[in-house]
């Protein structure tokens, strides 16, 4: 019998180009997804040095950051503007598709690939943003890289990289009932820190992970960065295999597809494998989560309350945790759900999928948002909005006193109008919490769409086990 | 790209863990389509306040580190976004070498990409070149090709960095220029799975 290997093994060995002692593998890309913000400088290297796009089909591009999400055309920023239209440039002259801003497949990169079947198993998929590892939900090797390594695919459709270590993160049992991927991948963060996937990519498994649906195991990939890890992955089974049945990139014929899940089912880490590195963490044991530092490892559950510097845990120094508090203004001790917000993000590549939005809108449904809140939704994809409009989730969050949107980044990052102000305070269903994130001074806490909704509505933090449980029975 | 082999330079020390690449360069100025020009804005939120006047009481606006060309900072430097405005901005300020007990893999990337020198050393060690840095001017030498950082003193310090990134940085290769000459060999795999 062959050596018992993991599914990144199994990718790796495909893709290899070229191998030479002492040096990185040549390592074969198979799909390269461009935004407007890491792309610009890597055209222009082309360019001065006179060269082409190896494989444009193979390359796909869209326009997620600067995109405004009030009104889609009238973007104020000239600079913003000049980007945007830097990609448009680029794009048609070196023959890359585009889902341009007024494109029906327009969306957050990580959000449309797997909608239109780009991403698949068994693929090595890079993109110049450190969330490519989004993609890994599907079995792809998906990482994130550095501008001059997009010119560097562009150029050849390869990378050096030596094969990386494995760290397998196993979650037994199952979630209880309202805690979600959100929390689970904030609970891992939060357990083992943000740097103890470094030099490593992640395999998540057990018995919680299989339960999961696509789009959350997406929502746990997402983060796989936040724990230093370039990329994670799931291993595919008939979950993937039927959430990408009639995309439009997969095989189209019955035949081909079939065969085509059959070789990717075939990647699943075979179970004797061995990995470098390997954890454990009990999912009932879990509750809903609320960030309270600056790093998504500064998690706590929402019963808890705010560290003392004090009494320092090993994760974080006592430095850490006073400069922390003094950014977000919090006091050692707090209770985490006496903390009032100003503002509500439902939105991001972790978080902007189809159901995250149903199970916001189910929590707030017939609810008003607290007065003092100012709450908005940014689908994450023109597709998901669409989706959602057609089943009236827009309706339910209009009513409720949100703001519904276009579909964007938007204040995941701030590079927008879509900035939270100087000391406010965000529930955010991001995945970075890091200073100034969503804008100069602002103060985030990462939440799931259900807490965050919760929260809309009582204008600070709540349990949305109690919370949806007090709505049944009254 | 720029070869790099020994450095000689002054540190600045900057004792924090876990900097990120949105407080390296924050988001509102990554929407610039050059390459050049962001070492105005390395660690703008830290330096200057929101009308732009510099923060005095952040260290790097001290005159005594104005001509700093190492920097000497905290683990899992350069965690986060993958953005390469980072090493931009720290090259273009004046930074050639960064030493710190761990990066973020995507940024020492990054880094070997555009001739900066990212330096491992433990703990220990780099406190103790921070606490120097910090009490006067402070000058080391950071030699790649053997791999060592030292002080006029007693200073001594070896590090890894594998052999590839090494030979690239030694030499300020066109990695894609290397790699086109394995243009057969990418033709050949092309043409086995079509
Ligand atoms: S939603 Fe946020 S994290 Fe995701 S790609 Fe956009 S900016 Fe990056």
């Amino acid at each position: 019998m062959n050596e018992p290997k993991t599914i990144v093994e199994k990718i790796w060995d495909k893709h290899v180009v070229h191998r030479e002692e002492g040096k990185p593998d040549l390592l074969y890309i198979d799909l390269h997804l461009v935004h407007e913000v890491t792309s610009p400088q890597a055209f222009e290297g082309l360019r001065m040095k006179n060269r082409q796009v190896r494989k444009p089909e193979l390359t796909y591009a869209t326009m997620d950051h600067n995109v405004p999400t009030i009104h889609r055309n009238v973007i104020k920023d000239a600079v913003s503007k000049k980007q945007m239209q830097t990609l448009k440039d680029n794009c048609s002259q070196f023959g890359i598709s585009l889902a341009d801003i007024d494109h029906p497949d327009q969306g957050i990169v990580h959000v449309i690939g797997p909608e239109l079947g780009l991403t698949q198993p068994g693929k090595t998929i890079v993109c110049g943003d450190s969330h490519t590892s989004t993609h890994g939900a599907f079995g792809a090797l998906a990482f994130g890289i550095g501008t001059s390594e997009v010119e560097h695919v562009l150029a050849t459709q390869t990378l050096w990289q030596a094969p990386p270590k494995t760290l397998k993160v196993q979650v037994n049992g199952e979630l209880g009932s309202g805690v979600t991927a959100k929390d689970l991948i904030l609970a891992i963060i939060a357990k083992f820190g943000v740097r103890f996937g470094t030099g490593h990519v992640i395999e998540y498994t057990g018995e919680a992970i299989k339960n999961l649906s696509m789009e959350e195991r997406m929502t746990v990939c997402n983060m796989s960065i936040e724990a230093g890890a370039r990329a994670g992955l799931i291993s595919p089974d008939n979950k993937t295999v039927e959430y990408l049945r009639g995309k439009r990139h997969v095989p189209k014929e019955a035949d081909s597809f079939e065969k085509a899940a059959a070789e990717w089912k075939a990647l699943a880490s075979d179970p004797e494998a061995s990995y470098d590195k390997v954890v454990e963490i009990e999912a009932a044991e879990i509750e809903p989560q609320v960030s309270w530092g600056t790093n998504p490892g500064m998690c706590l559950p929402v019963s808890a309350s705010v560290p003392d510097p004090n009494q320092a845990e090993t994760a974080n120094s006592k430095e850490e945790i006073e400069r922390a508090l003094e950014y977000m203004g919090l006091e050692a001790g707090q209770q985490i759900s006496s903390v009032a917000i100003d503002h509500v993000f439902i939105g991001s590549c972790t978080n902007s999928r189809l159901s995250d939005l149903r199970r916001a809108a189910e929590v707030i449904r017939g609810k008003k948002v607290n007065p003092k809140v100012k709450a908005i939704v940014v689908p994450g994809s023109f597709s998901v909005k669409t989706a959602a409009e057609a089943e009236g989730l827009d309706v339910i969050f209009t009513q409720a006193g949100f703001q519904w949107r276009e579909a964007g980044c938007s204040m995941c990052l701030a590079m927008n109008d879509d900035i939270v102000p100087p000391g406010e305070r965000c529930a955010s269903t991001s995945n970075r919490n890091f200073e100034g994130r969503q804008g100069n001074g602002a103060r985030t806490h990462l939440v799931s769409p259900e807490m965050a909704a919760a929260a809309a509505i009582e204008g600070h933090f709540v349990d949305v086990r109690k919370f949806t449980e007090a709505t049944l029975h009254s | 790209m720029e070869p790099i082999n020994k450095h000689q330079g002054l540190v600045y020390p900057l004792n924090r863990g876990n900097i990120d690449t949105d407080q390296i360069i924050p988001k509102q100025f990554l929407k610039r389509i050059e390459r050049q020009g962001f070492g105005q804005f390395l660690f703008y939120n830290w330096r200057f306040h929101d009308d732009g006047t510099p923060k005095q009481e952040f260290s790097l606006n001290d005159k005594k580190y104005q001509n700093a060309s190492i920097l000497v900072a905290g683990e899992n430097f350069g965690c986060g976004s993958s953005r390469e405005h980072a090493p931009w901005a720290l090259q273009d300020f004046g930074f050639k070498v960064i030493i710190a007990p761990s990066f973020a893999d995507i940024f020492y990337n990054n880094c070997t990409k555009n001739g900066i020198l990212p330096v491992q050393l433990t703990e220990q060690q780099t406190k103790q070149l921070m606490t120097r840095a910090e009490t006067e001017p402070y000058t080391i030498t950071v030699d790649l090709e053997n791999q060592l950082v030292s002080d006029a003193g007693d200073f001594r310090a070896s590090f890894q960095v594998p052999a590839y990134q090494k030979e690239m940085l030694l030499n300020g290769w066109d990695e894609i220029a290397v790699t086109l000459t394995h243009a057969d060999k990418i033709t050949e795999f092309e043409a086995t799975r079509s």
